[in-house]
């Protein structure tokens, strides 16, 4: 058993994290609930900043896991602790046993229907960030327009919100937000697009570049006040209502399009993973690491670690980065059976 | 449904947010305010519960005002309003009724807020019910169920369709009647989980105008205030802003056309039908269809005029839009002469009628 890994979630954390692996000399297994690979992002369409493909990403991690043995469409039963490492149970009916344990299991899309004064679900007009991304690609759905006049997003929803029961920020949504304002405008260059935030958290590489760019070359309005109310007309654009809180007034717009910038929340598999392992979780709900500096993708369990929005937030960078440094803290541990 | 929306998404919503209302044995207590604005509403909400539907609503002349309008004007603070309320639970007790049944959304709110107060701070209950026994020695039960008139009425709105005489159709081209459905404030807007539908898209009267064959118009400023807003109206100073968000809520809904408007707050109805005079006096505008205003009804006298009872017993003569327009459409027969008649058949003199808005 000395040697065999098993990485549960085949995102772009259990991609990058095999591919790792396997250069080490490992053959892990990617256990992936969904019937295909490559998680949220797999359903994106550009990455921030630099709008690159996504799905080349993932494609490009597919072709580099020949090595692993993965099986989509499949989930974690039950798992059990040995002596040297641990027993898990797969829907299909296999079991495996496995010296160490990567949990890459990613995160889940705030349900934008609970933010009820928004209107999603009710609005015929009112998308998601996640449901643009597959415009984007697909350019099927019916609630885009043909030629909008106005374009309206809302940050934060779900997230920094204690009603929402998520106070934490999600970190990607303000940057996603700025790269799908421009996208939209370079589609619909006559479109009048605002963004509508709380505080703008732009804290990576050229990640201002992008937001200044969104200003000066596209003409995106940046409005500091949160949405307080959708309606609907009886031609079928949206009325919404929010406060610009630097000029201190209330306004009203039309819009054609109301996108909303769904934050992470924690995937549902978490609470199972945690019960069966006896993972602690954090106040946040998402997997406690052993410590937040120094530590983060390690678990309070040995042999099990952490890549990835497991244990909160993170950028595709920031999930890569992980991913290749718990794979080297797998080889680590196994050294040392 | 008027609009593109999605019907199944409010459903869903509607769901979500449902509350127990019991079929029976309600203590109801009547508005400080309801009786001078639109006098029948209450007394057909008895006549209809007790008479028609058999019911058990039991009310007693002891009960006072519930604090909430000087409450939310800052001229006592909770304590004192809870107090209040503390005594109105006694009276309850004393009747030997468990399910408490306000006439007033201000009231229903400050119930709701004072109970939610108490279950978060139950040594501020404590203190109340020692405040209460040194006051006037009396003690309470908190009610088990707790729901708005309007509630009750909606809980019973499908008896009242299987009785009805009248249906929101327009008889003349068999459309059902848009009606747009206005929300007090305080029903559902402090604690959604309180109101039927919840906050965002309450379904206590959209459920009464379905049941009874209209069509709901959700127009873009469904939500906003109806104007009277204590502190808008009650200062003097501020009556601008109570017009301006009246007038604001009329530009929304024209569009859209609507036969009528009903309410379950006391003031909304008042506003909405007083200020559709003040706003044709001021800019010459009038929002229903020949010259005339949009009628504006509460959700009992619709109720009333749903089971065919005379619009002038209803009160609807006291109403400053004339409620004529909607009556022909709904095939409603009224004597003209009689309406400014009072109950004992003697006249209870004529309004001057305005010239800006068309008035009978």
């Amino acid at each position: 058993m000395k040697g065999n890994i098993v990485i549960i979630g085949g995102g772009i954390a259990g991609m990058e994290a095999a591919k790792s692996l396997i250069s080490l000399g490992y053959s892990p297994i990617v256990v992936e609930s969904s019937t295909k690979l490559g998680g949220h992002v797999a359903s994106w369409y550009k990455l921030f900043p630099d709008m690159s493909s996504a799905k080349n990403l993932v494609s490009r991690l597919e072709s580099e896991i020949k090595g692993a043995t993965v099986l989509c469409g499949t989930k974690v039963i039950s798992l059990n602790r040995l002596a040297d490492g641990y027993s898990l149970k797969l829907s299909n009916g296999s079991v495996v046993n496995a010296s160490a344990l990567l949990i890459a299991t990613g995160f889940t899309l705030f349900d934008a229907k609970k933010k009820e004064e928004y209107g999603y679900g009710v609005y015929d007009r009112v998308i998601t960030n996640s449901d643009l991304e597959a415009w984007f690609s697909e350019k099927k759905d019916a609630r885009v327009p043909d030629e909008p006049e106005s374009v309206g997003f809302v940050h934060c929803v779900g997230s920094r919100d204690l009603k929402a029961c998520n106070a934490q920020c999600s970190k990607v949504c303000c940057a996603t937000a700025i790269k799908q304002a421009i996208e939209i405008k370079e589609r619909f260059p006559y479109a009048k697009v605002y963004c509508f935030y709380m505080d703008l958290r732009l804290f990576g590489k050229k990640y201002e570049d992008f937001y200044i760019n969104a200003q000066r070359d596209y003409g995106v309005q940046f409005i500091r006040g949160r949405v307080s109310e959708v309606g609907e007309t009886l031609d079928g654009r949206l009325q919404i209502k929010a406060e610009d809180t630097l000029s201190g007034k209330p306004l009203k717009v039309q819009l054609d399009l109301l996108v909303l910038m769904s934050g992470i929340v924690r995937n549902q598999s978490i609470g199972e993973l945690s019960a069966m392992a006896g993972l602690e979780t954090d106040s946040d709900g998402f997997l406690r690491s052993i410590d937040n500096e120094y530590a983060v993708i390690e678990s309070n369990r040995p042999g099990i670690f952490y890549a990835g929005a497991c244990t909160g937030p993170k950028t595709v960078p920031e999930t890569v980065a992980e991913a290749r440094s718990a794979a080297l803290a797998i080889h680590s541990y196994l050294e040392t059976l | 449904m008027l609009c593109t929306m999605i019907y199944e998404g409010k459903q869903r919503i509607w769901s979500e947010y449902q509350k127990d209302i019991p079929d029976d044995r309600w203590y109801y207590v009547r508005s400080c305010i309801r009786q001078n604005f639109f006098p029948a509403s209450e007394k057909m909400f008895t006549e209809i519960t007790r008479n028609v539907l058999g019911k058990d609503i039991y009310e007693t002349p002891h009960h006072t005002t519930c604090g909430g309008i000087a409450y939310h004007c800052d001229t006592i603070p909770q304590e004192t309003a809870m107090t209040i309320v503390a005594r109105q639970f006694a009276l309850m007790t004393e009747a030997g009724y468990e399910n408490y049944c306000p006439s007033c959304i201000t009231s229903f709110g400050n119930y709701v807020e004072i109970l939610e107060t108490w279950r978060e701070y139950p040594e501020l209950e404590a203190r109340i019910r020692e405040d209460l026994w040194k006051a006037c020695r009396r003690e309470f039960n908190k009610p088990r169920y707790l729901a708005h008139s309007s509630d009750l009425i909606y809980r019973w709105r499908n008896e009242i369709a299987a009785k009805a005489t009248h249906k929101l159709v327009n008889g003349r081209t068999g459309e059902p009647l848009r009606i747009v459905e206005h929300i007090g404030c305080h029903y559902a807007k402090m604690f959604p989980s309180k109101g039927v539908g919840g906050a965002e898209y309450p379904y206590v009267l959209a459920g009464m105008i379905e049941s009874w064959g209209g069509q709901v118009v959700d127009y873009p400023e469904r939500r906003h205030c109806c104007g009277y807003g204590f502190r808008q109206y009650h200062v003097k100073a501020n009556r601008g802003y109570s017009m301006s968000n009246t007038y604001k809520k009329f530009e929304s809904m024209e569009p859209f056309h609507p036969d009528a408007i009903i309410t379950n707050c006391p003031g909304c109805p008042y506003f909405l039908d007083r200020w559709q005079y003040v706003i044709a006096e001021q800019t010459g505008k009038t929002y229903g269809e020949n010259g005339f205003g949009i009628p504006v009804l509460t959700y009992e006298e619709l109720a009333g005029l749903v089971l065919g009872y005379d619009p002038w017993d209803l009160g609807l003569q006291l109403h400053q839009v004339a409620v004529e327009p909607l009556l022909d459409k709904m095939g409603v027969e009224y004597d003209p002469s009689a309406k400014y008649l009072g109950l004992n058949r003697e006249d209870i003199m004529r309004p001057e009628l305005p010239g800006s808005i068309k008035c009978f």
